[in-house]
């Protein structure tokens, strides 16, 4: 089960955060805060996982993150996922991304939270990769010269 | 700026996002909102009838200037009323709303579920799906009490679409997690596993989750789908890469769905039907043979989700453990793994090897591996690789390669991360003692750890190997001999000085016919560290110092010289100051026979399972041990004084070693207890000293014991008792007891009823009743608010092994508690064995929306199963001489904390539940009681006396029992009553 999902850039500004379970503000704020710190001193080309300690729900939980240009995507989840599972997943609701805005860059995340009335549309983007069909959502996706089509993903709640 | 959004029509809202957006201030853009907010306000409120347009517009930007951080008020009902419109963007907008401003305004709740149903009743797929997501994203407990028994219908009904099934799975999955007492079992259950024959993947995939979750609290119910993974998965894993259309990845066939299959397996034995499993074994294969194929692409999604599925394989072939031939092959190819250039990988196959090495079949092929995972250790980059690695080798370690592991990790150490330091010290140390083959390599291992990594080292390690080396004869002479060696270096860490002083202390002599280490070299070594060393430290090197003069003599001189030097005399550490004063005197003033008795070299020290035992539970519940420990120093020092001393023969007329002995369980700073009796032998020894108080304080052997047992609340005892120190979360995640939970549990030692714990919120008053080894409690909960609580729910939970010797059952109470209310909980309690920590009662609830919680301990004690028992004087001597064993025996002497009436403290003792013996003490001042403990298991006989002196305003307390942690116990609970 993933508990939260985090994008923030290079700089620890949060970009989009979404967790599922409730938090208190300040209690995210600090999730974030020490996530970031714990990502950022890792280079790249180092392994993905990372056990996210006393952040969320303790040792059972894994930090699963990528870093794309100036964003970090990362995802906290349970020992139910596959490791490998998440690390795809990024890599489609990134895609996703991309798909949506063209070329994705930090500045969509910022600017168009508000693209398609608000509906927030990389969290629509997640909607469609755990398998919640909504209607606008389209099925084929065109990732540079390779035509593929939205996958089953893992499923979470 | 931002290009307005044309996409879909609502002009004025892309107008006003615009607008905020070139705001060039903070107050332009709360003015823009403000007039915004009136504008809407009139909306809503003016005659004409919004259409379903507007609405839609309009609440949308109120979530709007809602996701800038400003509050809503208003547009609730308008969102409500989306809700039941036709229109599906509409309809989407209102269930936006609702899900980020959910609210527990009552009224709208109810409207709320009412469109909910509406939507789950309209056989639309669509609205189905929306007003399932809106269910699921809210996941509250309330959501889950409207809806948790219609979903399970929508989820089997023949008629429900894909999608809709494949929502309803996962929606039901969200509840189940959130509140799984919601959820009702059923029939549908059985039906739900039919699920995964479903045509559909998605449904399929979605009800695998729901079934793992399910099934781990009710396996047998879900048994069938163990047949129904296993040909699923057959059918996925032996299928062409393009069988499966839509869900073929990179050229996997459904991989997210096979590890789903894998995980669902794992919750499982494997399959008893040997069709099933020769079907199972046959997959497991296929995907092994699969993973050395050469790859389809190059693409990494290709790889990851080849790899994913091929993990879980392996762990599901870990987790059945009874396929040597699958292990083994299981283990070759994680060995392959673990020099793949891939990071990721490496991570995973040494996380994976670690299970694998618990194995009896694969543990030796594990170990074929090692100097891999030496290498990796060494040479890998990421700090959460190495300490896989790290993991690995303690996992692989056993007594053939210990010696090469433990050298390896030391090696380790010496540039490992700060942040896992302690842990691999932890490792270490435990490894070392486990697998010693001689204890000369398991000294120097430890003194290697203390030399590398000093400041990781826990008390726990350097107190290990003291009572390792003191209870080892032949390792005393070659532990001396190390440790002076080590001690030469120019600088040593402060632990080194501290495991040195103690051991040359004890086994300098050992050394001493040497002249290179002959008894002033071993002095002046150890003093050239003194004054850079800590408080305790120097402490603890008096204490040396003194033991010194016992064994060397010709040094007394010297030491005498350092004792009375004024730093130490007049040190401003009353602790350092007071050894001094007591040394000095003693080494003057007793003869060498005193001294020798006084400064013995220490005993074995007993086994120390319960210690380590006690420092777990002390991990697991803070405070909750602190009883424990203190009773297990005064049972240290018995023991020790127990070869040396003669313990009371007599109870009426103490003998001076009976005071000697009471003298050095009471704490250090305590003044001289009233001189019951006629002579006083060390007191007399010391009258004439020159310390301006005339307190005893520890003699040497205390002093010693004091450093080796100090109450270290927090220290991670994980050495010997846990291999995983990060694991435990405590039980069931209760926080620790407040800080008044000892004072509040003290005052129901003697009392049955009262009000247990007070605050502005809450008010919980207990009446108990006790009879035998059973009892009844009654815990009123009164909400002294005029709000309701929520979620109210008092547990009573059991620290560490504490159920195998209570059993408190409970009865639920309501979940809300009106404001000004009552409610009232029954325990029923059985004491199965003695007992020394309540158990402990956690509150939760939620007041005004703000969870609260609370935990307390139980008023529960082992004297509350006390059985009063007359007897006469006569039999009562007999059978106090017939516990007469110095560990049957705890002592206090303590100041008074109340006026000492004797009336009060008769009605104290009836009420700790003694009966009280009168005419059996010769001095009629002293009180003297007898007892029962029952327990379900076995009684324990229970004498007491407590002897008050008016004039020092002191108290001697002595309880013999027949088992030694209730005498202790017992002691130190009506001890603190006085």
């Amino acid at each position: 089960m993933i508990q939260a999902i985090l994008v923030f850039n290079n700089h620890g500004k949060p970009r989009l955060v979404r967790f599922y379970q409730r938090f208190p503000e300040e209690i995210q704020q600090q999730i974030i805060r020490e996530t970031f710190h714990l990502v950022l001193k890792r280079d790249d080309n180092i392994c993905n996982f990372l056990e996210g300690g006393s952040l969320i729900g303790g040792s059972d939980y894994k930090l699963i993150y990528r870093h794309y240009a100036t964003l970090y995507f990362v995802f906290c989840v349970d020992s139910s996922e596959s490791e490998l599972g998440i690390l795809d997943l990024i890599q489609v609701f990134v895609e996703t991304l991309d798909k949506c805005f063209e070329n994705v860059c930090e500045l969509d995340l910022i600017f168009h939270m508000d693209k398609g009335g608000l509906s927030a549309a990389p969290a629509r983007a997640v909607s469609a990769v755990k398998n919640i069909n909504l209607p606008e959502m389209p099925r084929n996706i065109n990732i540079g010269d390779l035509n593929i089509k939205v996958p089953n993903l893992s499923q979470f709640v | 700026m931002p290009a307005v959004s044309k996409g879909d029509g609502m002009r004025g809202l892309a107008v006003f996002i615009s607008d905020i957006r070139n705001c060039k201030s903070k107050e332009a853009e709360i003015k823009r909102i403000n007039k915004e907010l009136a504008n809407i306000r009139s909306k809503f409120k003016g005659d004409k009838a919004l259409d379903g347009y507007s609405k839609k517009k309009y609440v949308c930007k109120l979530l709007f200037i809602f996701l800038l951080g400003h509050d809503i008020d208003f547009g609730h009902m308008e969102a409500v009323n989306l809700l039941s419109s036709n229109k599906y963007t509409e309809k989407q907008i209102g269930y936006l709303f609702i899900s980020v401003l959910v609210n527990s305004n009552s009224e709208l709740i109810r409207l709320i579920n009412n469109a909910i149903k509406n939507d789950l009743a309209s056989r639309n797929p669509t609205f189905m799906c929306l007003a399932l997501h809106c269910i699921a994203n809210v996941g509250s407990r309330e959501m889950g009490e409207a809806f948790a028994a219609d979903i399970p219908r929508i989820l089997v009904a023949g008629d429900s679409m894909d999608s809709v099934k494949q929502s309803a799975a996962l929606c039901l999955l969200r509840l189940y997690k959130a509140s799984p007492d919601l959820v009702p079992m059923g029939e549908w259950t059985a039906r739900v596993v039919h699920l995964l024959n479903d045509q559909h993947m998605g449904v399929v995939t979605a009800a695998v989750s729901l079934i793992t979750c399910l099934c781990k609290k009710n396996p047998d119910d879900f048994k069938t789908c163990i047949s129904l993974a296993v040909s699923r998965l057959s059918r996925i894993v032996s299928s062409a890469s393009t069988d499966l259309q839509d869900y073929t990845y990179y050229f996997v066939p459904a991989p997210w769905l096979s590890v789903k299959l894998l995980r669902l397996l794992q919750c499982y034995p494997p399959p008893e039907d040997a069709a099933v499993k020769g079907r199972l074994v046959e997959c497991l294969e296929t995907v092994l043979n699969k993973a050395q194929e050469p790859p389809k692409s190059k693409k990494v999604q290709h790889s990851n989700a080849k790899n994913a599925i091929l993990f879980e394989t392996i762990s599901l072939i870990i987790h059945y453990d009874s396929e040597p031939n699958l292990l083994v092959r299981a283990c070759n190819q994680l060995g392959q793994f673990l020099q793949h250039r891939e990071t990721n990988l490496r991570y995973l196959a040494l996380e994976s090897m670690c299970t694998l090495a618990s194995s009896e079949f694969s543990h030796e092929a594990v170990k074929t591996h090692i100097d891999t995972v030496i290498n990796a250790l060494k040479t890998e980059r990421d700090v959460s690789v190495r300490q896989r690695a790290a993991d690995l080798l303690y996992a692989m370690c056993d007594r053939s390669n210990a010696k090469q592991i433990v050298s390896e990790m030391l090696r380790y150490l010496e540039t490992a991360d700060y942040a896992i330091r302690e842990e691999i010290v932890l490792k270490v140390a435990i490894l070392a003692e486990k697998y010693a083959v001689d204890y000369s390599w398991y000294v120097d291992t430890i003194l290697n750890l203390i030399r590398i990594a000093g400041d990781y080292v826990s008390e726990e390690v350097w107190y290990r190997v003291l009572q390792i080396v003191t209870n080892r004869d032949d390792v005393q002479g070659y532990a001396a001999k190390t440790v002076f060696e080590a001690l030469q270096a120019p600088a040593c860490h402060e632990n080194m000085v501290k495991v040195g002083g103690y051991i040359l202390g004890e086994f300098g002599n050992l050394i001493a016919g040497d002249p290179r280490s002959s008894p002033p070299v071993q002095f002046s070594l150890l003093h050239s560290k003194f004054h850079l060393c800590s408080v305790a430290t120097r402490a603890l090197l008096l204490s040396t110092y003194i033991k010194f003069i016992n064994l060397f003599p010709e040094t007394k001189a010297t030491i005498q010289g350092v004792l009375r030097a004024g730093s130490q005399l007049r040190n401003a550490d009353v602790e350092l100051q007071q050894r001094a004063v007591e040394y000095l005197t003693l080494s003057s003033v007793a003869s060498t026979d005193v001294l020798a008795t006084v400064l013995e070299e220490m005993p074995p020290f007993p086994e120390r399972e319960s210690s380590i035992l006690a420092k777990l539970k002390r991990k697991k519940g803070p405070g909750a041990g602190s009883a424990l420990d203190d009773g297990r120093r005064e049972s240290s020092s018995h023991d020790i004084n127990g070869g040396v001393e003669p313990t009371p023969s007599t109870v009426s007329t103490p003998s001076p070693s009976a005071d000697l002995l009471g003298l050095r369980a009471a704490p250090p700073p305590a003044a001289p207890p009233a001189p019951s009796g006629a002579g006083n032998l060390l007191v007399d020894v010391f009258s004439d000293g020159p310390a301006a108080q005339p307190s005893l304080g520890p003699t040497p052997e205390e002093a010693f014991l004091s450093e080796l047992e100090p109450p270290a609340p927090e220290s991670p005892m994980a050495l010997l008792a846990d291999p995983a120190p990060a694991a435990d979360p405590g039980p069931e995640d209760i926080g620790p007891p407040i800080p008044e939970a000892d004072e509040l549990l003290n005052k129901f030692v003697c009392r049955n009823n009262g009000v247990l714990f007070e605050n502005q919120l809450l008010q919980i008053g207990v009446k108990s009743e006790f009879r035998q080894n059973l009892g009844r409690m009654y815990l009123f909960y009164g909400n002294k608010t005029s709000v309701q609580f929520q979620n109210f729910s008092p547990t009573v939970v059991h620290p560490g092994d504490l159920q195998t010797h209570l059993a408190v059952q409970t009865k639920r109470v309501a979940s809300q508690v009106d404001g000004g209310a009552q409610v009232q909980q029954v325990l029923n309690i059985e004491c199965l064995r003695d007992f020394l920590t309540p158990p402990l009662l956690s509150v939760r609830f939620r007041y005004g929306g703000a969870p609260q919680s609370l935990t307390l301990k139980l008023p529960v004690t082992i004297n509350k199963f006390f059985q009063p028992t007359e007897m006469a004087a006569q039999d009562f001597f007999q059978r106090w001489k017939q516990l007469s064993l110095p560990q049957q025996e705890a002592q206090k002497i303590f100041k008074a904390n109340h006026p000492m009436d004797a009336e009060v403290t008769k009605a104290k003792l009836l009420g700790f539940g003694s009966a009280l013996l009168d005419n059996v003490d010769p001095n009629p001042e002293n009180f003297v009681g007898a007892g029962i403990i029952q327990t379900k298991a076995l009684q324990v006989g229970c004498l007491l006396r407590l002897e008050p002196n008016a004039q020092a305003q002191m108290y001697r307390l002595t309880l013999r029992t027949s088992k030694e942690p209730v005498s202790r116990h017992l002691c130190e609970l009506l001890a603190q009553q006085f």
